[in-house]
């Protein structure tokens, strides 16, 4: 099953993870191990703790019990490493800031403190936007975009990065269909370049079929393994409470 | 010209001039980063928190620039400090905290005042042609500082301030970038006390940055713009305390506040009466007042 020789990224294995949201438990002693090279996504109903397990994983919260580690390290002492695009609503797009601005924010962590961008990075940078076709739209500002452009530019801005782990919370909250496939095309990329992809998800519709394995999740995990294995109605039950239609295309 | 010129034959005036740029620069470059965070409150607690430090500074014969920069950072610790560990919120406990220190301030001003030469409407209102030597070169110091810290740590606090939870997931160390924030902020209001005072400082943070976001769409074009305004205010500003005999603070906020009002007004990309966003093309002005109508 695994090829680590092929991949070289190792996996991340979150044991034992629990994290309270004031006095109630919003996550509550998460087990699994994430291997590289699949498209991995985090399913579960509204106030499932999808966001916050990402942002635990990250140590971008306090979390009462666990680990989360990479290789033999914690993951969040290797977040050079990490690409993390947060969901639209966190992001004040009314900010002075072009799109060439905020795709050269991934170049921040790699250029170093007191550096400035060098021509190599900038072409990193240039590619990363070509990638996702918005290369035209460089000296637009940030807030003049349609939802899906902004989304594309945050992926081009992880795609700068050059991270070996990517989470994406939200992504295709209010993107048109063009850019829901370059989204998914490109983390199926990633995901074959033997990358790390967890993208946070709640729609259960058709496009649920381009995950390669689902996470389901309600304030504990349900389910970790390929859609057929996970789409059962007993986990559906167990996460939505019964009524629920999904899309079972095998 | 020669109404412009000639004022600058006297030293004071050189040196208020000198202190009127600096000014003007720093607090534009500092009170960009406010605006884009949505922190002006923050600009004013800090401002108001000055006063109880450089009272106490005074009293002890200690620079009052360093007494008053100890005040400003101990506010944001405070501040900081309530809103983390109670469930008060952030605006609640900076109004609290600046509140009690500028009473505190206010107090201990007006008891030194009498035996003492020291004018607490100098601090409150500024009084840029009443500058010396010393706090040029203190100011001149600090601006140096704030711009090279702010060009140096560009590229971090502009990540920062974009997407703060996209720069920790990258590893930046926020928590650190917010602090060097606030210490510059405090440095800022510092150096403008004797030109615009605690009250009014707020209004050369915010306004020139303000200013120039009606008008050009990168922050860095928002900080070099917002300075230029900033620049310009503080010297009419200047100009006019020395001949109507005004208190510096307020003359220069009237005059930052009209250039405001111009770009509300005529930005070429969002100014009310100049930028027409409706297929109809009907103008802003008219959809607004039709709006208002109903209020």
């Amino acid at each position: 099953m695994t090829n680590f020789t092929m991949t070289e990224t190792a996996p991340i294995a979150v044991n034992h993870l629990s994290v309270n949201y004031r006095t109630t438990q919003a996550l509550r002693n998460i087990n699994v191990t994430i291997e590289p090279g699949s498209l991995i996504g985090i399913f579960g109903p509204n106030g499932a703790g999808k966001s916050t397990l990402v942002q635990a994983m990250l140590g971008l919260i306090p979390v009462v019990t666990g680990q989360v580690s990479w290789g033999d390290q914690p993951l969040a002492s290797q977040r050079e490493r990490v690409a993390y695009v947060p969901q639209r609503s966190q992001i004040d797009w009314s900010f002075p800031a072009t799109v060439w601005d905020v795709v050269m924010m991934g170049r921040v962590r790699q250029t170093g403190w007191f550096h400035r961008f060098s021509v190599p990075s900038r072409r990193i940078a240039a590619a990363a936007l070509e990638r996702v076709g918005m290369s035209e739209f460089r000296d637009r500002r940030i807030g003049a975009l349609s939802g899906g452009q902004q989304q594309r530019v945050f992926l081009a801005r992880a795609l700068a990065q050059r991270a070996d782990v990517f989470f994406f919370d939200e992504p295709f909250v209010g993107v048109d269909q063009k850019t829901e496939a370059v989204l998914f095309q490109i983390f199926s990329e990633l995901a074959a370049e033997g990358k790390i992809v967890l993208v946070v998800n709640h729609d259960l519709g058709e496009s649920i079929t381009h995950f390669d394995q689902l996470l389901l999740l309600n304030r504990e995990l349900i389910d970790f393994g390929s859609r057929d294995r996970v789409l059962t109605p007993t986990n559906m039950t167990r996460a939505y409470g019964g009524h629920v239609q999904f899309f079972s295309a095998a | 010209m020669d109404w412009l010129l000639e004022p600058l034959q006297y030293a004071f005036m050189q040196r208020s001039l000198v202190v009127a740029i600096l000014v003007g620069v720093i607090c534009s470059v500092v009170g960009s980063y406010l605006m884009v965070q949505r922190l002006a409150l923050l600009g004013d607690a800090i401002s108001h928190s000055l006063l109880p430090g450089l009272a106490i500074a005074f009293v002890l014969g200690i620079n009052i620039f360093i007494g008053a920069f100890i005040a400003g950072v101990i506010s944001t610790v405070l501040i900081s400090l309530i809103h983390t560990r109670s469930p008060v919120k952030e605006d609640a406990a900076m109004g609290i905290v600046f509140s009690a220190f500028f009473a505190l301030g206010i107090t201990l001003i007006t008891a030194i005042q009498k035996d003492n030469k020291i004018d607490l409407n100098h601090f409150l209102f500024g009084n840029i042609l009443g500058v010396n030597a010393s706090e040029v070169r203190d100011t001149a110091i600090i601006a140096g500082l704030v711009l090279l810290s702010v060009a140096l740590l560009y590229k971090e606090l502009l990540f920062y301030s974009f997407d703060p939870l996209g720069a920790q997931a990258n590893g930046l160390p926020i928590g650190l970038l917010n602090f060097g924030l606030m210490v510059l902020i405090a440095l800022t209001v510092v150096a403008s006390m004797k030109s615009v005072g605690v009250i009014l400082v707020l209004s050369l943070l915010i306004t020139p940055g303000a200013t120039a976001y009606l008008l050009v769409p990168r922050f860095h074009q928002v900080m070099l713009l917002g300075g230029v305004i900033g620049v310009i205010s503080s010297i009419s500003g200047m100009y006019l305390s020395y001949y109507y005999d005004l208190p510096s603070g307020p003359a220069i906020v009237l005059v930052v506040s009209g250039l405001f009002t111009l770009a509300f007004l005529f930005s070429p990309t969002s100014g009310l009466l100049t930028y027409a966003r409706t297929p109809s093309g009907e103008s802003q002005v008219l959809q607004s007042l039709k709006r208002l109508r109903w209020w």
